[in-house]
């Protein structure tokens, strides 16, 4: 029995990863909007990347496309479908702070809360959810950890293991917030590998980030968010 | 010592009330370490003490006080839920207002009867009056909170720790979180029969935070949890009858000692 709203497995394989038609987002409860007048289309397999201060809505803005958010005006289209229509092909890493890792969990077993998507209501996971979960930690250097809790692991090794569930998700489209928060230098090479090759695959990639480590001709287009609204950076 | 520890058992109506304060004890366990990791403990108290209207409106009606008190759950469960979704207010306030309001309105209609001593064994417990169909309610409730917990683990696990996740990928934390509320109540009901209106949240709360000091998974916590509320009613029990205390009493500082014992060792080995 799946989860709501996966879609029934009908792709538009032809529509564009996203397309934001006048979209105006803001928190309940909240007067004003945070963003507003956004006007955008993001092709399939292109890497963006969403830059600005603290507070100026990119984590907001990828809310919006996980359905998160209640859009305020306009429309978001995912994939061809209304936004929170299609989650098995949407994954989201999240801020660190998010998370409560008080929660007595082991790194595997948060690991494999990527693929519950695939497993809707009542099934767990088997042998063969097992095995993609240590694939995915051991292509991430948690394989060690795995049976720790996660309020054992350090921030940035937390950080790698939300990558690491965000891969075993499985979708076309990655909405990344801070890849790099808490990631130590030794393992930022891994992670920009990781995201190299999710890039490299055909994945689409929106990544709201401070900073722009992530190599050379990563992002096919960057985006600043200013007052409220979204200019692509260099465009006439 | 070992006569004096099975002598109080060999009565019936001993044997009944193990039982049902053994089956009150797991389920309230099971259900106690997600209120207790998800910092829901306020609520799980308040819902111990709204139950109090439904139970003296059955016993005043003459009816079976367990379906008095589940009314009275379900509505605090299903009132806290609503008036915290409409954001007026937060969710603490909301169960401030509620328990305060419930329990109030049970103190009137206690008031109306000349005595409060009728009502002793709503507010303090009864468990060594548990009839066999006392029993049986238990035993259902029991069945039917771990069959859920059972189905739906993993989706309440990540609703728990990471609700942003399973709403993004459609696993309805809101709903999680009502059904969470509904196998509460619940398993409230079943505690109020054992150790009364006042003392239930003992066995939702002491166990389990006993058992997640040290368990390092939700499926090991709950076992640990049950453990340990078995063991607290038997030794309450048997202190109970031994010594002629208080049944609910005994069994809530039992539970309690095992709570003091636990964080000692732990504080102790560091």
């Amino acid at each position: 029995m799946r989860y709501h709203a996966t879609c029934g497995g009908h792709h538009a394989h032809e529509s564009p990863a996203l397309v934001f038609q006048n979209v105006a987002l803001g928190y309940p409860g909240a007067d004003s909007s945070v963003l507003s007048g956004l006007n955008l289309t993001l092709d399939r397999g292109r890497s963006i990347a969403l830059l600005g201060d603290n507070g100026s809505g990119k984590s907001t803005l990828l809310k919006s496309i996980a359905g998160l958010l209640r859009l305020r005006q306009g429309k978001i289209s995912v994939l061809g479908h209304a936004v929170g229509q299609c989650h098995h092909q949407v994954a989201y890493l999240p801020q660190h702070r998010d998370i409560d890792w008080d929660f007595p969990i082991s790194v595997q077993r948060f690991v494999l809360t990527g693929l519950y998507i695939h497993l809707g209501w009542f099934r767990r996971p088997g042998r063969v959810q097992r095995k993609a979960a240590a694939e995915i930690l051991d292509r991430l250097t948690l394989t060690s950890l795995a049976e720790r809790r996660i309020n054992e692991l350090s921030g940035g090794q937390q950080q790698r293991l939300l990558l690491a569930r965000t891969l075993l998700h499985g979708a076309d489209l990655l909405l990344l917030d801070e890849p790099f928060n808490a990631v130590d230098a030794e393992n930022r090479a891994l992670v920009r590998g990781v995201l190299r090759g999710l890039k490299a695959e055909g994945k689409t990639l929106v990544t709201a980030t401070h900073e722009l480590d992530f190599g050379e001709d990563f992002f096919d287009a960057r985006f600043r968010l200013t007052d409220g609204s979204l200019t692509e950076e260099g465009a006439p | 010592m070992i006569d004096w520890l099975l002598d109080p058992f060999a009565a019936p109506f001993m044997q009944r009330a193990l039982l049902a304060a053994a089956l009150a004890g797991v389920n309230c366990a099971v259900i106690g370490v997600y209120i207790v990791q998800r910092r829901m403990s306020f609520f799980g108290g308040a819902l111990s003490h709204t139950v109090l209207p439904g139970m003296v409106f059955a016993f005043l009606r003459g009816l079976d006080i367990f379906w008095g008190a589940l009314g009275a759950a379900l509505a605090t469960a299903f009132g806290v839920s609503w008036l915290a979704r409409r954001r007026e207010v937060g969710e603490d306030a909301a169960i401030g207002v509620v328990l305060s309001g419930m329990f109030a309105l049970g103190v009137l209609m206690m008031s109306q009867v000349n005595s409060f001593r009728d009502f002793n064994a709503l507010l303090f417990g009864s468990v060594l009056g548990v009839a066999p169909a006392d029993l049986i309610l238990t035993a259902i409730v029991t069945v039917i909170v771990l069959i859920a917990v059972g189905l739906i683990n993993k989706e309440l696990e990540l609703a728990s720790v990471d609700p942003e996740y399973a709403r993004v990928i459609g696993a309805r934390p809101d709903r999680m979180r009502t059904v969470l509320l509904v196998l509460t109540a619940l398993s409230v009901v079943t505690a109020v029969r054992v150790v009364g209106a006042l003392m239930a949240t003992a066995l939702l709360i002491t166990p389990a935070a006993a058992a997640l000091i040290w368990a390092r998974s939700v499926g090991i916590a709950m076992l640990l949890a049950s453990g340990i509320a078995a063991f607290s009613v038997i030794a309450g029990l048997i202190i109970s009858y031994q010594f002629d205390f208080s049944s609910g009493a005994s069994i809530v500082l039992a539970s309690t000692a095992c709570f003091a014992g636990s964080w000692l060792a732990r504080a102790w080995r560091g």
